[in-house]
């Protein structure tokens, strides 16, 4: 029971952190001070408070986007075992559901982009789609592999299964597979080189350009989404990068939230030592990653 | 060729009756053959004359040293286009036929430029005529083919501008910029001057030329009242041009990375950009030069102690920014996106007539400084920079390289200030007479034309901003890049809103 409501406690508060995070790993390569690590908190706070403006073209559909969106990413975060702790929710097969719940918010915040009749977030919806198709199976081949190794299709047993000694036995191929699965992770959250989240630029964005019409609360939920997105995949990468557990309940809280700080570090360092690619390039790296979760399939089913 | 030409020096002043009045076809066949023969029009406008217009063409020599002017006399309301034959003449024309109602006959591209008011004979009568980006846009229609719009309000804290795309999936097939939006009737509120408020409107023709800018109008200025500038205002001039060079490509070599998404570049380059225009404001107190030039001289002495201190401070940014740039060639990733990202035919760049770095990008040898040296330059040359590609990557180049050039340029001029008076009271302007001058600013040739009328007042004066000749260029090179790519495209070419505007 305290575990689940630690679990509970975490998703609702620790997801903007890693923005914090990772912003200030980037002003600190580019020779800034950066905004405090807690401003993602500050801007959903101002977000808040803040009212809406629609426009007169947009339906239902587009108020309801950014809400379903959360829900559904929020229901997912009930599925991801934090650390080597058992989730909320757990069922044999729940990494499918765990998988499309993202498909069903990004399906909706397309269609509340493709809602406003802008010719730039038709533009943006259409990229979201098509790197979408190519990341997906990246998750399910890495998703296949685990259940292959630990024999369940349950993320929290599947996840629980990995421990130092599987890795002795099946390095290599969790190494590939972790190498696609940061891709995925990188690409499916608009960082660089996939996307820029900070940058002012419609016409080459990606994931910001579809909710470029969206205000206040809305846009609250939806920069909280994508945080909480970030956290959940973050998690899945984590617990399969460093499947280390003291035997101390509290002790492997700790080891978590520190796991899940390191790799907001990583990603702010990648986006600081590298550039955008190219838009027709990113496809190309999708596929590379797809290749490293299959061949790692192929090691395991060998 | 050129005995057909009046030919004059930049910066110098001669009677208006002295510029042989031809007929209006030997007018427009010699403006075809020198155009043919590599010459480039730097401006091409027109003025009230009678009941009539008068039409002047500056033409500058393919290999520089050289500046021809030819003129005619238009009566009838019509004038043949040359823009078919000679594309860099297309905007020229647009202008003519909007500033002077003469129906340009055959246009292939007959738009509204800025969509100004004709100017008037007299007197200023505020800047707004149509509302601008109301009209029709070229428009490419079949499966797929879908059109972006974009502007004139931006996400980011840029200038007012309309960008029309005709896209097939992620490709541009056409982009058409529609300008205009921050026209204030400059040309107009110029008639009957100089005024008062002259030098600080010349100043802010584009804010962040304002030497380059001033310089040419001081230069007109200084033609017409036949009043010698000292060496030491000279060099002086120069260090504050060359200074305003610096911050401006710092600025864009960090706007061009931060397009790309590399940040450790685009963050130290701005802070460095505001360190060149610490510099500037060292010499006279304003960050963008104004008040730096005035008329006969210079506004602000530099001291021994201020030449000191400025070029140890440019030790000190030329060390941080080699190291901010070298980070930016080292990393494969960024200019990986920048090779064959927009590129440009040496072939288009000619025919659109365009200047500055995005001209010598695509290896056209073009620069005022070298071609047509004024001021310190026609005694102290400074070496003229090119590439060959033609993309995002050669125009950082050039930016990369010439930034090396200046500040080699401002430790040489520094170390070894002439002397001499800081400005002297120039005389009337001279009536009758036409005053051409030509400078290099960051983004390529200045040209400002005066023409006095009897009063020795302007007549007419005719600003050519280096973003009107280089707009097109930047549309060109769209053509078949993805539109994801403009804004780097847009930022490695960085031209000017409200210079183009007027």
């Amino acid at each position: 029971m305290p575990d689940t409501l630690l679990h509970i406690v975490l998703i609702v508060v620790m997801p903007p952190l890693l923005l914090g995070v990772i912003a200030k790993t980037k002003a600190a390569f580019a020779g800034r001070t950066g905004a405090p690590f807690l401003q993602p908190y500050y801007d959903l706070s101002r977000l808040l408070r803040k009212g809406t403006v629609t426009s007169d073209t947009t339906t239902l559909i587009f108020r309801s986007g950014p809400v379903i969106t959360l829900a559904a990413t929020l229901f997912a975060a009930l599925l991801v075992p934090l650390g080597k702790h058992a989730a909320p929710v757990s069922f044999e097969g729940d990494m499918i559901l765990f998988a499309y719940l993202f498909a069903l918010g990004r399906f909706f915040t397309t269609l509340a982009a493709l809602d406003t009749g802008s010719s730039f977030e038709g533009m943006g919806a259409a990229r979201e789609v098509s790197f979408a198709c190519l990341a997906e199976p990246t998750l399910f081949f890495a998703l296949i592999t685990m259940t292959r190794l630990s024999g369940t299709l349950s993320l929290t047993p599947m996840l629980n299964y990995l421990s130092p000694s599987v890795w002795m036995g099946t390095g290599a191929a969790l190494l590939l597979l972790l190498a696609g699965l940061y891709i995925v992770l990188l690409a499916e959250n608009c960082r660089i080189p996939f996307d820029d989240p900070t940058t002012h630029l419609e016409l080459t964005m990606i994931h910001e350009v579809m909710v470029l019409d969206h205000s206040g609360p809305y846009f609250g939920c939806i920069l909280y989404g994508a945080a909480l997105k970030l956290y959940l995949l973050g998690a899945l990468f984590m617990n399969i990068a460093l499947p280390l557990t003291s035997g101390n309940s509290v002790a492997d809280w700790g080891l978590f939230i520190l796991s899940m700080l390191i790799l907001a570090v990583s990603i702010g360092i990648v986006e600081s030592v590298m550039a955008r690619l190219r838009l027709i390039r990113i496809p190309q790296l999708l596929i590379a990653a797809m290749i490293l979760t299959a061949f790692s399939f192929v090691l395991v089913v060998r | 060729m050129r005995s057909s030409f009046y030919t004059l020096n930049n910066g110098s002043a001669v009677p208006r009756r002295d510029i042989p009045d031809l007929d209006r076809n030997d007018f427009l066949q010699l403006i075809l053959d020198a155009l043919d023969h590599g010459w480039r029009a730097s401006s091409y406008f027109s003025l009230h004359h009678g009941d009539g217009c008068q039409l002047y063409c500056v033409l500058t020599a393919p290999a520089g040293l050289e500046l021809g002017i030819i003129s005619t006399t238009v009566t009838d309301g019509t004038l043949p286009s040359l823009s078919t034959l000679c594309p860099q003449l297309h905007m020229f024309e647009r202008e003519i036929a909007e500033q002077f109602g003469l129906a340009i006959e055959d246009h292939p591209w007959m738009k509204p430029v800025r969509f100004q008011r004709p100017m008037e004979r007299q007197g200023c009568s505020g800047p707004t005529g149509m509302t601008p980006g109301v009209t029709d846009f070229y428009q490419v229609q079949g499966a797929q083919v879908h059109e972006v719009a974009v502007g004139p309000v931006h996400a980011g804290i840029i200038e007012p501008g309309h960008f029309r795309f005709q896209c097939h999936g992620e490709e541009v097939f056409h982009l058409e910029i529609c300008l205009g939006y921050q026209h204030r009737g400059l040309e107009q509120m110029l008639l009957n001057g100089p005024h008062p408020l002259t030098m600080r409107q010349m100043e802010a023709i584009a804010g962040d030329t304002t030497i380059g800018h001033g310089l040419a109008h001081v230069m007109t200025l200084e033609a017409l009242s036949g009043c010698a500038v000292s060496d030491r205002a000279h060099a002086l001039r120069g260090i504050a041009l060359e200074l305003e060079r610096l911050a401006n490509h710092t600025g864009d070599m960090g706007a061009i990375a931060g397009d790309v998404a590399f940040l450790p570049t685009s963050s130290f380059c701005g802070r460095i950009r505001g360190d060149f225009l610490n510099m500037t404001a060292e010499l006279c107190g304003s960050r963008f030069g104004r008040g730096f030039l005035v008329p006969g001289g210079i506004g602000f002495d530099c001291s021994a102690g201020q030449a000191e201190s400025l070029l140890s401070r440019l030790a000190t940014a030329r060390k941080d920014l080699g190291n901010a740039i070298e980070l930016l060639w080292n990393t494969p990733s960024a200019t990986g996106r920048l090779e064959n990202t927009g590129t440009l035919s040496k072939e288009t760049a000619r025919e659109l007539g365009l200047v500055g770095p995005a001209a010598r990008a695509c290896g056209l040898e073009r620069d005022v400084r070298r071609d047509l040296p004024f001021g310190i330059y026609a005694t102290q040359p400074i070496p003229m920079v090119c590439a060959s590609t033609g993309d995002v990557h050669a125009r950082t180049l050039v930016r990369r390289l010439e930034i090396e050039a200046s500040l080699d340029y401002l430790e040489k001029c520094l170390a070894d200030l002439p002397d001499g008076n800081l400005h002297l009271q120039p005389a009337g302007l001279a009536p009758d007479h036409l005053a051409v001058a030509l400078t290099e600013g960051w983004r390529g040739e200045i040209c400002h034309v005066a023409v006095t009328d009897s009063r020795g007042k302007f007549g007419r004066y005719k600003i050519t901003d280096p973003s009107f000749h280089n707009w097109t260029g930047l549309a060109m090179a769209l053509r078949g890049q993805q539109i994801s790519d403009f804004p780097l495209c847009n930022k490695s070419f960085n031209l000017s809103y409200c210079g183009f505007d007027l």
